[in-house]
């Protein structure tokens, strides 16, 4: 118990990087995830079989990899990230990026056919009919899906550890090797750490699906 | 809107022209930034053939290592899966009790293992539960690891699958005379399992995935097989050892979901287990949109 | 489709995954995918006579009793334990130390059982017996004497810098570290030390060396800090990419962890060290490992404590 009280601080640190490295990786996916959920749904074939081809590729390869080629891949390319947490971000964000992108298209689906129908009949276009009418539903119905992702994304900010993202479990890692004693209690105060914001979150989604959530 | 082209107008002739110029632009971008990117990789020298050479030499190991390693990850992700079906399974029957000193812990162990990181769960069983008495060695460290939150999710995805089978199953269950496990046993549970295959391939795809964490306890699956190749060869392999390894994992996986995907199809062609409306309550890895 | 189907899809892949958890179970005593190295084959002959030597029911007893030595070593040092993937067994001269120490209970290299043990992991291994002993570039501190104790030291190293070849930054020593960013190991001892005791450089923590080097090679870090020795394997696989600096400015005595309390064992392994010294095999076991890149040193004294 003492590693923990002695070590507040170090573990208030790595879960404030935990919850900037999760806050900007989720900006940056649902940005981009909506981008190619709209992509998928697009008549232009090039579009859409990018947006597949992203999706199908990215959510087979496990985040370490990515993570991996973002970090040490894209220096051979000659593209140099100002710092280790960016390359997080990115990855992080580039990886759920393709699950927003199920999620939203599944919520696009779930829009009834009339609404799109009703929209052409009154003379708008393809990016008028996403913006104005299908996609403010769709994302009623996408909020449960992408509270998931979220609570995922969160988890997935371990990963950072290995690649010099000094999170929550880098934290655990460096306060077990240096209270070899203490072992288990280190890691269920990183534990906590981590429930704090998976249930909170939980908690926060269950209060805006009851807001919001269309009945389907 | 299952069919996605109430979107927009079928196209015209002008608008198949701009299609196909679009088409054409987007090939030259996509081309262009591919050739910038082999460039690059040329100057640097990574595309020299001895680096890639060494991928398919059976002298330097590699090629039957890598395999080895997969096979490694398979074992782990296979036998992890089975074993969280299965504790899913009791999870969420347990979640569905009514007396709520089952219920009660129950939930709570699956809040807490569907909140913590996988990889947090692996390194604590690696490091914590020897301190507690328990010696596994590192295959079962990481199946415990897996499964311990494997069999949450499950367990979230059967309790959905259970509370979508239609109510007259289970009042005319009931009806007949059985008890709660019975009907659990014999009418429930294998009803919601067909109706949730889909998403439970799917999540063994997620399961494969993970078993790619093991490279922190040192379980030598095929990331931490590509990474002692490069520490043994030398660094100047490393771009090229670790794309294998990335294409390996993409492969199998793509295989996968599309074994996925041929379950749904085949599934949902019989009335008794259409895909049913998923509640939201786990992770959006079933492909949700319809191709 | 009907049910019969896809309840045979269901019963071949249960029977499926059964067959491999069977396979794994039996798998396991020899398992080359988790801990590379071999089964135990106890060698007959040599039990009954070796085990005569040992005290009864002292670990060197219990171990020639089972005829297999597990121990805990890096698997990705360079010359002082790393894999070769090809024969499935570390390699260098942690483990030619260890293969010495399992000769003296009058067991073979071939009874060993190879077990990976990364920093965070070797008290806790020690603690519960998963390894017999560790010998792991294995840094003697007095926080780790609270959990475990240890036999030598059999090795004095030192922490130092590498940078990229050519030393662009011009880097002497560690106070140069200021204002630079340097990469070690997250949880090492190398890493704690620049975070005391040299808080103006700048750290930058992976979790395993070989990604601290590419990360230097990369122009993404300006240094790499750990024992002089882990970095001297660094460099001999890639020489033209990086230097030492070589001014070592820590003593990082290298021990063989033990279970603590375990008097009997610590006092044999000193003992098998030291004659070690005397009869040249450590030396030996130097010039083949590590010696090929670092200077063969004289042998630390062993401290019996």
């Amino acid at each position: 118990m003492s590693a923990i009280l002695d070590n507040l601080d170090l573990y208030w640190s790595g879960f404030l990087t935990t919850v900037s490295l999760s806050v900007l990786a989720a900006l940056l996916a649902f940005a981009l995830g909506t981008v190619l959920a709209a992509f998928r749904v697009s008549p232009f074939p090039p579009l859409a079989g990018f947006g597949t081809a992203y999706v199908e590729t990215v959510r087979n390869t496990p985040l370490t990899v990515l993570w991996f080629f973002m970090v040490f891949g894209l220096p051979l390319l000659n593209l140099t990230l100002p710092s280790f947490f960016v390359a997080g971000v990115l990855a992080l964000g580039l990886y759920t990026a393709a699950f927003v992108c199920e999620a939203v298209r599944s919520g696009i689906n779930s829009v009834s056919a009339g609404q799109a129908e009703a929209a052409r009949a009154i003379g708008l276009t393809f990016t008028q009919s996403l913006r104005l009418v299908v996609l403010p539903q769709a994302f009623r119905t996408v909020v449960p899906p992408l509270g998931n992702v979220w609570i995922a994304l969160v988890k997935n900010s371990s990963i950072g550890a290995a690649f010099a993202v000094t999170e929550i479990t880098a934290v655990a890692t460096r306060l077990a090797n240096s209270n070899p004693a203490d072992v288990i209690a280190v890691f269920l105060g990183a534990a906590v750490a981590y429930l704090v914001l998976t249930l909170s979150s939980g908690l926060a989604l269950e209060i805006i699906e009851r807001r919001v959530v269309v009945l389907r | 809107m299952s069919d996605q082209t109430v979107l927009y107008d079928h196209l015209g002739p002008k608008g198949r022209r701009n299609v196909r110029i679009g088409t054409a632009v987007g090939a030259v971008f996509l081309l262009g930034l591919i050739a910038l990117a082999l460039v690059q990789l040329q100057q640097s020298g990574q595309l020299e053939g001895e680096r890639w050479a060494i991928l398919f030499d059976p002298d330097t190991g590699v090629p039957q290592g890598l395999m080895r390693a997969l096979l490694a990850t398979l074992r782990a992700a296979v036998v992890a899966m089975a074993l969280s079906m299965l504790l899913g399974a009791l999870l969420a029957v347990g979640r569905l009790s009514e007396h709520a000193w089952v219920r009660v812990p129950i939930t709570a162990v699956v809040q807490f293992f569907r909140g913590v990181p996988l990889l947090l769960l692996i390194l604590f069983a690696y490091l914590a539960l020897p301190q507690l008495g328990i010696d596994l060695n590192l295959f079962w460290t990481l199946v415990v690891g897996l499964t311990a939150y494997n069999m949450a999710v499950l367990g979230e995805i059967f309790r959905a699958g259970i509370l979508s089978v239609d109510r007259g199953q289970w009042e005319a269950a009931y009806a007949l005379g059985l008890r709660k496990s019975q009907v659990m046993r014999l009418v429930l549970v294998p009803q919601a399992v067909r109706r949730m295959l889909p998403a439970i391939v799917s999540q063994l795809v997620t399961l494969l995935k993970d078993t790619s964490l093991g490279f922190i306890i040192g379980y030598f699956e095929l990331l931490r097989q590509g990474r002692a190749y490069v520490e043994f060869y030398g660094a100047r392999y490393g771009l090229q050892i670790y794309v294998a390894v990335a294409i390996i994992y993409i492969s199998v996986n793509l295989m996968l979901s599309l074994l996925a995907r041929w379950l749904d199809k085949r599934t949902s062609r019989s009335p008794k287990a259409a895909a049913v409306e998923l509640p939201d309550e786990y992770e959006p890895v079933v492909p949700l949109g319809r191709e | 489709m009907t049910r019969r189907p896809l309840s045979r899809i269901l019963a071949v892949t249960s029977a499926a995954a059964l067959a491999l958890a069977m396979a794994a179970c039996s798998s396991d005593a020899g398992d080359a995918e988790d801990s590379a190295g071999t089964t135990a084959e106890p060698t007959e002959e040599t039990d009954d006579a070796a085990a005569a030597e040992f005290p009864e029911g002292s670990t060197m007893a219990g171990l020639v009793e089972d005829g297999s030595v597990t121990v805990g070593t890096k698997f990705d040092q360079p010359g002082f334990g790393l894999l070769n993937p090809t024969t499935n067994e570390p390699e260098g001269f942690d483990v030619e130390i260890a293969k010495i120490i399992v000769d003296e209970l009058g067991l073979s290299a071939e009874d060993i059982e190879w077990v990976e043990t990364v920093s965070a992991n070797r008290e806790p291994f020690i603690q519960e017996g998963r390894v017999d002993f560790v010998v792991a570039t294995y840094t003697i501190n007095d926080t780790r004497k609270e959990v475990i104790d240890f036999a030598g030291p059999y090795y004095q190293a030192g922490q130092d810098i590498m940078v990229a070849a050519g030393n662009p930054l011009g880097i002497t020593g560690p106070d140069d570290l200021a204002g630079t960013t340097t990469c070690s190991v997250e949880g090492s001892t190398p890493a704690e030390n620049i975070r005391t005791n040299y808080p103006d450089a700048e750290l930058t923590l992976f979790d395993v060396y070989s990604k601290c080097a590419e990360a230097l090679k990369n122009g993404q870090v300006d240094s790499v800090t750990t024992d002089n020795v882990i970095l001297l394997g660094i460099i001999a696989q890639d020489p033209e990419s990086f230097e030492l600096v070589d001014n070592p400015f820590t003593e990082e005595p290298y021990g063989i962890g033990v279970q603590k309390g375990d008097d009997d064992f610590r006092s044999f392994i000193n003992d098998v060290l030291e004659a070690s010294y005397e009869d040249g095999r450590w030396a030996e076991a130097w010039d083949a490992t590590a010696g090929q890149f670092a200077e063969t040193p004289e042998p630390p004294a062993v401290d019996r404590y």
